[in-house]
């Protein structure tokens, strides 16, 4: 693939996710785009850009953003961000949502909904401290395909050892030939719908927490700015926003500022 | 450094999980089934076990209830890594004292997450 060629399709990429392609990710769209083109009948990836030059359809351009979007995601990621929620922004919420008794949640760019469940079990553990309130946990992500499997919740024997700690695959967890599925009682508590970051989602109604980790890495800064100006304004004033490890709102925007002590945690500066 | 007693009958899953975690700074002893491990342990009692299951002599369950039954022998942390991949063993398992279970096969990720996850890492 020559330079003219991969910045083509880092554009298509870049219009309609928002997500910058590092030069060196040849290698990522050779081997995601190869299937799109067979599923296109296009003999190879020259094919595939031939056809993206020469007026290509809707189908083809979407596959090919969902192709490159699709991120891994696994329980528990990270750990530390899910221990800070436990201890640290659950009882603020506690405290600060008091008087409704209402906690809304997003998990942002949610890929398989792992994220989102791991927030959901950690409230299930809760239960009694939660007796009497409305939980809603919100998952978002532009490729309809993760979001089919996330509301599934079935997950592969390697997807379920990958930061899910055994006591709550016994617990929240029922085996399913190969296959394990998050029980009902969780999948309940979490719902997915279509979402893309560039878009306006003020219909989404306002969140508590977000947890909008390992996204804005892959952002320009200008489109980073915008969409933590727009995820602000889905926040009420004692909001908490969750970043990735490698994320930072620090010279990219002044509606958040960071939280001592809490790596990665963002608090609503109005 | 903290110890691990890799416990298998197999030589090449020894192997593999004393590269992995000689890799994670652990110093590695191995016994071949769980009376050799007992035994292993009644001298010196690891920081941590990665327990397989199915061994001749003694299986891992009954290594693990012995090790449990034994003085110290509540300070180890015990990973099963076996092949038994259904839940009536992954819950056998816990009620018998392990603190987490790998399921074969497993890799160095799903190796340094769950040493992760039990506070050994």
């Amino acid at each position: 693939m020559n330079d003219a060629e991969f910045a083509l399709l880092a554009k298509i990429l870049k219009d309609r996710s928002g997500l910058i392609l590092g030069d060196n990710k040849t290698y990522l769209l050779e081997s995601r785009l190869v299937p799109v083109a067979k599923k296109h009948d296009l003999t190879d990836l020259e094919g595939l850009v031939a056809a993206v030059k020469n007026r290509p359809s809707e189908n083809l351009l979407f596959d090919i953003t969902e192709a490159m979007t699709t991120n891994e995601s696994f329980f528990f990621r990270d750990n530390t961000p899910f221990d800070t929620f436990k201890e640290h922004t659950l009882p603020s919420l506690l405290e600060s949502c008091a008087s409704r008794k209402h906690i809304r949640i997003w998990s942002a760019a949610c890929s398989t909904g792992q994220e989102a469940y791991s927030l959901a079990m950690i409230l299930k553990e809760n239960a009694a401290k939660l007796a009497g309130w409305r939980i809603e946990i919100v998952g978002t992500d532009l490729s309809p395909k993760v979001l089919e499997k996330a509301k599934a919740g079935v997950y592969s024997q390697f997807e379920v050892q990958r930061g899910l700690p055994v006591q709550y695959l016994v617990k929240y967890f029922s085996q399913v030939n190969e296959l394990w599925q998050i029980d009902a009682s969780i999948r309940a508590m979490v719902s997915f719908r279509p979402g893309n970051l560039l878009e306006d989602f003020k219909s989404m109604g306002a969140f508590d927490v977000v947890f909008c980790r390992n996204v804005l890495i892959y952002f320009e800064r200008d489109t980073k700015s915008e969409v933590l100006a727009r995820i602000s304004n889905q926040m009420p004033d004692q909001g908490v926003l969750f970043l990735g490890g490698a994320e930072t709102v620090l010279g990219v925007s002044d509606e958040f500022k960071p939280i001592p002590g809490q790596r990665g945690v963002y608090m609503i500066d109005r | 450094m903290k110890s691990c007693l890799v416990v298998d009958d197999s030589k090449v899953i020894r192997m593999v999980a004393r590269r992995i975690l000689e890799g994670l700074s652990f110093e590695v002893i191995e016994a071949v089934d769980g009376k050799d491990a007992l035994d292993r342990c009644l001298e010196t009692m690891p920081d941590a076990v990665l327990l397989d299951w199915n061994m001749p002599i003694m299986s891992g369950i009954e290594f693990l209830r012995e090790l449990r039954k034994t003085d110290g022998g509540d300070a180890p942390v015990v990973v099963f890594c076996t092949t038994e991949n259904d839940m009536e063993h992954i819950r056998e398992a816990m009620e018998a004292g392990a603190n987490e279970y790998i399921m074969k096969p497993f890799d160095s990720d799903i190796l340094e997450a769950k040493f992760t996850q039990v506070g050994l890492i």
